[in-house]
C-alpha cells in the first residue's frame, strides 16, 4: 500500500466540462522523506516510515538529532509508519512527493475528526428523545431506561450513552484524486475528509 | 486559503463583469433539454454576493407575476453563459434582504449617478478612476 502524510488545507469547488460542480478538498501532500524501513527479516513486518514538515531545532531530542544527522535529514515534525509499503529502489533518506498519485486514483484518507465535546445521546447516537408532553417534566433529552432489574442486575456492555463525540481517528475510503500539482505539493480530492483545516491526514491508495 | 486560491486562479472566469448589490442584471443560463441547449434569461436585482474565487455566488431577486423569485447563481459556473449589467443601483447595504418585505414603489432602488467622476477636485479624481473602471 502506498501512502503519504499531508495536511488538510480546506475545501473549494471546481467545475467539469459539463458544468457540474465538484466539491473538492485541497491537501498539502508531502514532501515526505523516508526516515526508516521496516523489514520482515528484522522487524517481522514490512513498512515505510515517513516524515512530514520540520521540527524546530529546540524541540529535537538529542537522540533524534543523532539519528537524523546520520540520515542527512532535518528532523520531521510528524512521523508515521505506513504498513506494507515498499517502493522499489527507494532508500532511507529519499524523499517521496505527491507525484506518486495521479488524477483518477482511488484513495482513502485518515485523520482525526473534529471534536464535538461531551455530547448527549440525542446528538451522539441520534436517539429520538422522550415525549415532550403528557406530563413530562425535567426529562427532555434523556436516553430512557438503561437496563432491567434483578436480571441481569447490571447494564449491558456497549450500551449507547452520552460521552465524548468526535476527535477520533476516522478513515474515509473510496475518494478520488481530481488534480495533482507536484511542484506545489498539492492534491485535490473529490469530497470531504475528516478533521479541521490544518490537521494532519494520511492519504493511502485503496 | 491562499494556497488554494493560488492553485485555482486559472479556473476563474475572466468574463464576469463588475457589479454590486443593488444593480439590475440579466443572467443568461444554459439550459439543456434533451440533446438541445438554449439560453434562459433571469433578470432582476442583485441582493447579495457571497464567497470568493470559485466559491462565489450571487443572489438575484425579481418579481414574477406578482410573486417574488430569488435565484442563487454560482458565479464561476460554466452554466452561466453571460451576465449583463443593465442598471447601477445606489444602496447602503451589502445584503438587500430588506427588499423581501417591500413591494411596489417602496422596493425601488435609486440609480447610481456619476457624481464622483464629474468632481473637479483632485482628491476625488483618484476615486473616479476606480469607479470608472468599475463601470
Amino acid at each position: 500500500m502506498i501512502g503519504l502524510i499531508g495536511k488538510k488545507l480546506g475545501m473549494t469547488r471546481i467545475f467539469d466540462e459539463k458544468g457540474n460542480m465538484i466539491p473538492v478538498t485541497v491537501i498539502e501532500l508531502g514532501p515526505n522523506p523516508i526516515t526508516n524501513l521496516r523489514t520482515d527479516e528484522t522487524h517481522g513486518y514490512t513498512a515505510t516510515c515517513l516524515g512530514f514538515e520540520q521540527k524546530r531545532e529546540k524541540l529535537v531530542k538529542r537522540a533524534q538529532k543523532g539519528h537524523y544527522a546520520k540520515l542527512g535529514l532535518p528532523a520531521p515534525r510528524i512521523e508515521r509508519e505506513i504498513r506494507d509499503m515498499r517502493l522499489e529502489g527507494k532508500r532511507i533518506g529519499d524523499t517521496l512527493k505527491c507525484s506518486l498519485f495521479s488524477a483518477g486514483d482511488k484513495i482513502k484518507v485518515s485523520g482525526v475528526s473534529k471534536g464535538k465535546g461531551y455530547a448527549g445521546v440525542i446528538r451522539r447516537h441520534h436517539f429520538a428523545g422522550p415525549v415532550g408532553t403528557h406530563g413530562t417534566h425535567e426529562f427532555f433529552r434523556h436516553g430512557g431506561a438503561i437496563g432491567a432489574h434483578t436480571f441481569p442486575g447490571r447494564v449491558w456492555k456497549g450500551l449507547r450513552m452520552a460521552g465524548q463525540m468526535g476527535a477520533e481517528q476516522v478513515t474515509v475510503a473510496g475518494l478520488t484524486v481530481v488534480r495533482v500539482d507536484a511542484d506545489a505539493n498539492l492534491i485535490m480530492v473529490k469530497g470531504a475528509i475528516p478533521g479541521p483545516a490544518k490537521s494532519i491526514v494520511l492519504v493511502r491508495k485503496s | 486559503m491562499n494556497r488554494i486560491s493560488n492553485w485555482t486562479q486559472d479556473d476563474l472566469r475572466k468574463d464576469v463583469p463588475t457589479f454590486a448589490p443593488g444593480d439590475t442584471v440579466n443572467v443568461w443560463v444554459r439550459v439543456v433539454e434533451g440533446d438541445k441547449e438554449r439560453l434562459q434569461a433571469f433578470q432582476g436585482t442583485v441582493i447579495g454576493r457571497r464567497g470568493g474565487g470559485l466559491d462565489e455566488s450571487v443572489t438575484v431577486r425579481k418579481i414574477s407575476m406578482g410573486v417574488g423569485v430569488e435565484r442563487i447563481f454560482p458565479l464561476q459556473s460554466p452554466t452561466i453563459a453571460k451576465i449583463e449589467v443593465l442598471r447601477r443601483g445606489h444602496v447602503r447595504r451589502a445584503k438587500l434582504t430588506y427588499l423581501r418585505a417591500l413591494k411596489g414603489k417602496k422596493a425601488r432602488i435609486r440609480e447610481k449617478t456619476r457624481t464622483v467622476s464629474s468632481g473637479p477636485a483632485s482628491a476625488t479624481a483618484k476615486a473616479s478612476v476606480s469607479s470608472d473602471s468599475a463601470e
